[in-house]
């Protein structure tokens, strides 16, 4: 078996193998010159300077001997030979596969404007990137956060905390508009102006200043902002060009199904780089450690003749400053929400649902009605907005019942 | 270092130094021990890092704090009252010889 790609989605995959009782070798190649470590807390915890870099490999050498997954780091794979049911390595050797898995994740998005090659403008995707980005926040006094989504808000909570001066800017009217509700977006924006940022919302950029090579501010549609460190944070492009090269239908992502199938029954994917075909023929792409881990096991599964559908809720999680925002189930384009706890005292929840459909849950410092919330999607409860709404309703008892 | 014994849900002991300051979830994945998934890798918000813990040293782990509690409450496994998520446990020189026993299930 051959895994594509280290992240936590290629680590779970080799992981899974062995416990659907694949006792064959398994080759799992990254391209980064690290063991899988977890990503999440790049732009949380190591960019405070909270947890140092070693802290975030998943697993120890001894674990790979333990479970003879032969990992090789630093290796690139620059094509699949479908025919010949073999992977070419940069160096040209070729590796034969029984059945092969694509975990290649995703990069960072970049902005195609002028000045964007300037020194001082950075992404945050990988460790390398994440130590850089350390030490030019060091030195950085005024930092420009290009993009209000997860990675640019928790960048701009870590900035804050070094007592930087931060901008962030973001082209929507709010921010985190993909993942969160109106109601949370405003919140956050409350917060992270309390905190000191200053919130660009509706706002455009256009470009990027430089002197000598290195960038001194950026040109919006609200005008030019000093900046000596830019971050953008504008989302990410899946890595799918080795399965587009060897012919896989792809769509901004390999699409598989719900059982990480895909159009070549030897291969699988998973993770970042793939586009999930539902039930209704939509696609839908997430970028999320849940996603990875589930279409993991569900590809490991298939690729020992085995079904494992992955239908769970998704959700997600987000720290910022000290407070943990915890999404289940997709709320977008929900028309009606209750409250429960209080956002004065940064603890609540907003309960979301669309056509009187229970869809989604969006929790701030209140991870039992996450848990809660989950296990009701799940099962796909019918639980009423007038229920929730009642003074008495205990979501936790709700979850227990059924 | 902190000696930390796990118990894996088929049986076997595993017994690790552990270098303090590390959480005995990283500690245990890190070395491959059975039956952790730790699926959020460390921050309190996926309740798949379920152990018991065991032994007098259990006695000198601090409390639990009120979102691990919460999210105690949602535990796969059967929750017992030392029941902790080993994500917010540390290794420190108090809890030497603490024995975990990883829960059966976590998803």
């Amino acid at each position: 078996m051959v895994i594509v790609g280290a992240g936590q989605g290629g680590l779970q995959l080799a992981e899974s193998l062995r416990s659907e009782g694949w006792t064959g070798p398994i080759r799992l190649f990254g391209e980064e010159p690290y063991a899988p470590y977890n990503r999440p807390p790049l732009s949380k915890a190591v960019l405070c300077g909270d947890q140092s870099a070693d802290h975030l490999t998943i697993r120890g050498p001894d674990f790979f001997a333990k479970k003879a997954i032969e990992l090789s780091t630093g290796t690139r794979v620059t094509a699949i030979d479908r025919a010949a049911r073999e992977v070419v390595l940069a160096d040209g050797g070729r590796v034969a596969y029984e059945g092969l898995a694509l975990a290649t994740g995703s990069r960072a998005r970049t902005l195609p404007l002028p000045g964007a090659d300037l020194d001082g403008i950075m992404v945050l995707r990988t460790l390398d990137d994440a130590e850089a980005l350390c030490r030019r926040m060091a030195e950085a006094r005024a930092i420009a956060v290009v993009g209000g989504g997860f990675i640019g808000l928790e960048v701009a909570a870590s900035a804050r905390k070094f007592d930087r001066e931060v901008t962030l800017i973001e082209a929507l009217p709010r921010l985190m508009a993909r993942a969160v509700s109106p109601a949370i977006s405003d919140w956050y924006a409350d917060l992270h102006t309390r905190r000191g940022v200053r919130l660009l919302l509706s706002t455009g950029v256009t470009g990027f200043a430089g002197v000598d090579g290195r960038v001194t501010g950026v040109e919006t549609s609200a005008g030019p902002i000093a900046a000596d460190l830019v971050i953008v944070g504008v989302g990410v492009i899946p890595d799918d060009a080795l399965a587009r090269a060897c012919g896989l239908d792809c769509d901004r992502g390999v699409i598989v199904d719900d059982f990480s199938r895909t159009s070549d029954p030897t291969i699988v994917a998973l993770g970042d780089c793939t586009a999930r075909r539902l039930p209704d023929g939509t696609l839908r792409r997430l970028e999320s450690v849940q996603n990875a881990v589930e279409q993991a096991k569900s590809g490991a599964a298939r690729l020992m003749g085995k079904e494992r559908p992955f239908t769970a809720t998704p959700w997600f999680w987000s720290d910022q400053y000290d407070v943990k925002l915890q999404m289940a189930g997709l709320s977008a384009g929900a028309d009606t929400s209750v409250t429960l706890g209080s956002p004065e005292e940064a603890r609540f929840s907003l309960l979301h649902w669309r056509d009187g459909r229970f869809v989604g849950c969006d929790s701030i410092n209140r991870p039992a009605d996450h848990m809660a919330a989950r296990k009701l999607l799940d099962r796909g409860t019918d639980l009423t907005a007038a229920e929730a709404a009642d003074p008495a309703f205990d979501l936790a008892a709700r979850a227990r019942a059924g | 270092m902190v000696k930390v014994v796990f118990i894996e849900p088929a049986g076997a002991e595993v017994e690790i130094d552990a270098a303090e300051g590390w959480s005995l979830m990283q500690v245990a994945t890190s070395q491959g021990v059975e039956g952790i998934d730790a699926e959020c890798g460390g921050s309190c918000a996926c309740a798949t890092c379920h152990c018991y813990i065991e032994g007098e040293a259990a006695e000198a782990v601090p409390p639990p704090s009120e979102s691990e509690l919460a999210m105690l409450d949602h535990v796969v496994a059967e929750r017992r009252p030392n029941s902790r998520l080993s994500c917010q446990i540390k290794a420190e020189p108090m809890i030497d010889g603490l024995i975990l026993r990883v829960a059966e299930t976590q998803s």
